[in-house]
């Protein structure tokens, strides 16, 4: 394969570097999707994060607080739609919420619900990618983030939790957050983040952003920072309150406001740079390009080397 | 079941005194007596781990029960519930309290939970067991009360209400010990989610039928005015700690955050002193009695009923019997016990009998086997010898021969020089 030579100097202004612009307006009109899994026992505040998040009511409870929240006997999944819009850009947000994880009296594989869903998110692309006839854009329903919301006890991860992260940080990104952290001081934030943060590497969980897919030096340094800063320890809320003159989020309690934007207060903000504003495109990246094609070589090889769909085919013709 | 005593009003007239008796002293009299004796009280806390049970305590009793190297059973992961109990001998005017805690490290915990509850059971039953056996004892001197009191229970703060595992283990429990649930780490919940949270728990409570600790009634309006502010602030949210931060001046224990100061002893912030004074200062004596007189009875009344069941085949009987004599069926069971232990021992001596007659068979048998390859090696010695003589032997004849051959040489050789000799002579006449 021939090398292109490097560097010839322009000798004028072409406008190649206007094909920036050009994605531009083509992405901004196509807009995309953007699939998020909230994952974690109930009462840690999921719901209020990702409305947070999102500055908008966005997950299933978007009647507000006071409606009736009863556990569910099994784990069920349950994807709600929403279209937002900010800048002329158009995102289709999928909130996948898991109510019933982790709140039984036996948990055991209360995990597999969940794998079975992603697993089929990526059988659906799958099927779609294989046809003849191609969508020119096929509907991407798969997972791009998993948050795995972890609870603040103070000590080390619970069992559950060691398991399902073992469990499912090889399919799809997770991204581990300390919810309701207004519950611990400072100094009791830092011990336990340190805690748990030893304890996923004891237990060879990678979250995302994984170590083995940074592409270059820029990237590993960034990433180093903000692996040595998760999980995030975050709080939630969609009601403002009032504080110096300003409004802000918060929650009131009767020692002080706790502002969620504030990053000495909780570590909101961060999560929420990094989530959107820096790594929204590299999670769906990392999505398709690693955790989607491992499904689909395994698929591929499960099925002996032939495309699930031309294999039914041949059995057809064989009968 | 036995419900609490209804005050029965006696039908004795009240006679007005003419002089000064005394026996208004009598309290005083009891008063002093418990105070030499001391007072025990064993409190049990139950809940998962991380819900701050051990800050709790070491806030409440004013010391480190739990101290920093000491907060192990939270921070090792447990395969299985634990017990574990801690006594502490707390002094204050002149008054002992010889202090329990029940600590059940693991409840919860693990990915699997059911039954979690059962050893938290069998710790509850056996120290009402001890109890009993020492109630039954002829000699009664020492009779150490290590029943549990009471149960605190820690529910965490989802916000939303009871998790399964939370009904459960309160379903179980509460004819078995005084249960009373608590919200813990209630600073994560602002006021009006603290009152709904409330509210939601009190309903699935009442739904479920669970018989939480009630406080009694008194006549006394005072009293019954703070026992009904208690009573509407169940189940009490509390925090706990014991760090001591300067807020506007006063030195109050609470918590430091960067936009506030949670204190532990604020009303307004958690309900923490109206546990305090109602589990130390006014009910603590109360515990102990409703644990004395309703769930000991249940407990005594059902294990004795259990055992003239299993006595008595006769159904029809069994109602006299239960009224009869329990002891004497107690006695019998005894009597039984120990034939049987004799029967154990005596089978148990017959197979270590057996045990021994066997380890002798073996070792004749080894011995026989030993004394067997000594005979063996020493043939095989034997025949090595013979062989090594019979060489010896040869090599000797060879060596013989080799001699006689030499001397033949020899003998040639002279005789061959002597010819010689006889030639050169012979030749030299010449």
């Amino acid at each position: 394969p021939t090398v292109p030579r490097a560097g010839s100097t322009l000798l004028g202004y072409i406008g190649i570097d206007t094909i920036i612009e050009q994605m531009r307006k083509k992405t901004m009109k196509a807009g995309f999707d953007f699939n998020i899994m909230i994952v974690g026992h109930s009462g840690l505040g999921k719901s209020t994060l990702v409305n947070t998040l999102f500055k908008s009511q966005v997950s299933r409870w978007s009647s507000g607080w006071g409606g009736e929240h009863k556990i569910p006997k099994t784990v069920e999944i349950k994807a709600v739609s929403h279209v937002i819009e900010e800048g002329g850009v158009k995102m289709k947000l999928t909130v996948i919420d898991t109510p019933g994880f982790g709140d039984q009296i036996n948990n055991e594989n209360c995990w597999d619900p969940i794998s079975k869903y992603i697993n089929e998110q990526y059988e659906k692309f799958l099927k779609e990618e294989v046809n003849i006839a191609r969508k020119k854009r096929i509907p991407d329903t798969r997972v791009h983030c998993c948050l795995y919301f972890i609870s603040p006890t103070g000590h080390s991860l619970r069992q559950l939790d060691i398991e399902f992260m073992k469990h499912l940080s090889r399919v799809v990104n997770i991204i581990p957050v300390i919810a309701k952290s207004d519950t611990m001081t400072p100094d009791e934030k830092n011990e336990f983040k340190h805690r748990v943060r030893k304890e996923l590497e004891t237990h060879g969980i990678e979250y995302y952003p994984q170590n083995e897919f940074d592409d270059d030096m820029e990237d590993k340094n960034e990433n180093d920072k903000i692996r040595e800063a998760m999980p995030f320890a975050v709080v939630g809320s969609d009601k403002e309150f009032q504080v110096n003159g300003k409004r802000v989020l918060g929650r009131k309690t009767a020692w002080g406001v706790v502002e969620v934007e504030n990053p000495n207060h909780c570590e909101f903000a961060l999560l929420r740079d990094f989530l959107i504003r820096s790594h929204l495109q590299d999670l769906k990246e990392v999505t398709h390009n690693i955790h989607y094609e491992t499904y689909r070589a395994r698929r591929l090889n499960d099925n002996g080397g032939l495309h699930p769909i031309s294999a039914n085919n041949t059995q057809e013709s064989n009968l | 079941m036995i419900e609490r005593p209804e005050s029965t009003v006696a039908s004795i007239a009240q006679r007005n005194l003419e002089g000064y008796v005394g026996f208004a002293n009598l309290p005083n009299q009891v008063y002093r007596k418990s105070v030499k004796r001391g007072f025990e009280f064993t409190l049990m806390v139950v809940g998962e781990s991380g819900l701050g049970k051990s800050t709790l305590i070491n806030s409440l009793f004013l010391t480190d029960l739990y101290s920093k190297d000491y907060p192990g059973p939270s921070l090792r992961i447990k395969k299985t519930v634990q017990v574990e109990q801690s006594k502490v001998l707390v002094k204050e005017g002149g008054v002992q309290l010889t202090l329990t805690i029940v600590d059940t490290p693991g409840f919860g915990d693990a990915v699997d939970n059911s039954n979690c509850w059962q050893p938290v059971i069998n710790f509850i039953d056996s120290k009402c067991e001890d109890f009993l056996n020492a109630e039954s004892r002829v000699n009664r001197r020492l009779m150490p009360d290590n029943r549990v009191h009471c149960c605190l229970y820690f529910i965490a703060p989802s916000g939303h209400g009871l998790k399964p595992l939370d009904i459960e283990f309160m379903k179980r429990l509460h004819d078995k010990v005084n249960v009373i649930p608590l919200i813990a780490k209630a600073d994560t919940l602002t006021p009006e989610e603290c009152q709904l949270f409330k509210k939601q728990i009190m309903k699935e409570i009442q739904e479920h039928k669970i018989r939480i600790y009630e406080f009694p009634d008194t006549e006394d309006d005072e009293d019954s005015k703070l026992i009904r502010k208690i009573k509407e602030r169940m189940p009490l949210a509390v925090v706990g700690s014991n760090v001591v931060i300067e807020v506007n001046g006063k030195k109050v224990r609470g918590r430091q955050y960067p936009w506030g100061v949670a204190e532990v002893e604020n009303g307004e912030h958690c309900d923490f002193t109206v546990l305090r004074n109602m589990l130390i200062r006014t009910h603590m004596q109360d515990l102990k009695d409703v644990t004395n007189n309703v769930h000991y009875e249940n407990y005594r009344s059902k294990k004795l009923a259990a055992v003239t069941c299993n006595g008595g085949v006769d159904t029809s009987k069994t109602k006299n019997q239960m009224t009869r004599s329990p002891l004497a069926q107690m006695e019998e069971e005894r009597r039984e016990h120990v034939m049987k232990m004799k029967k154990m021992e005596t089978e148990m001596e017959q197979v270590f009998e057996m045990k021994v007659k066997e380890k002798k068979q073996k070792l004749k048998d080894s011995e026989a086997e030993l004394e067997r390859r000594h005979e063996q090696m020493k043939k095989n010695l034997e025949v090595q010898y013979k062989e090594l003589e019979e060489k010896r032997r040869h090599h000797e004849e060879e060596k013989s021969n080799w001699e006689a051959q030499q001397r033949i040489l020899e003998q040639q050789k002279l005789d061959a020089s002597k010819t010689m000799e006889k030639n050169k002579k012979k030749g030299k006449i010449f």
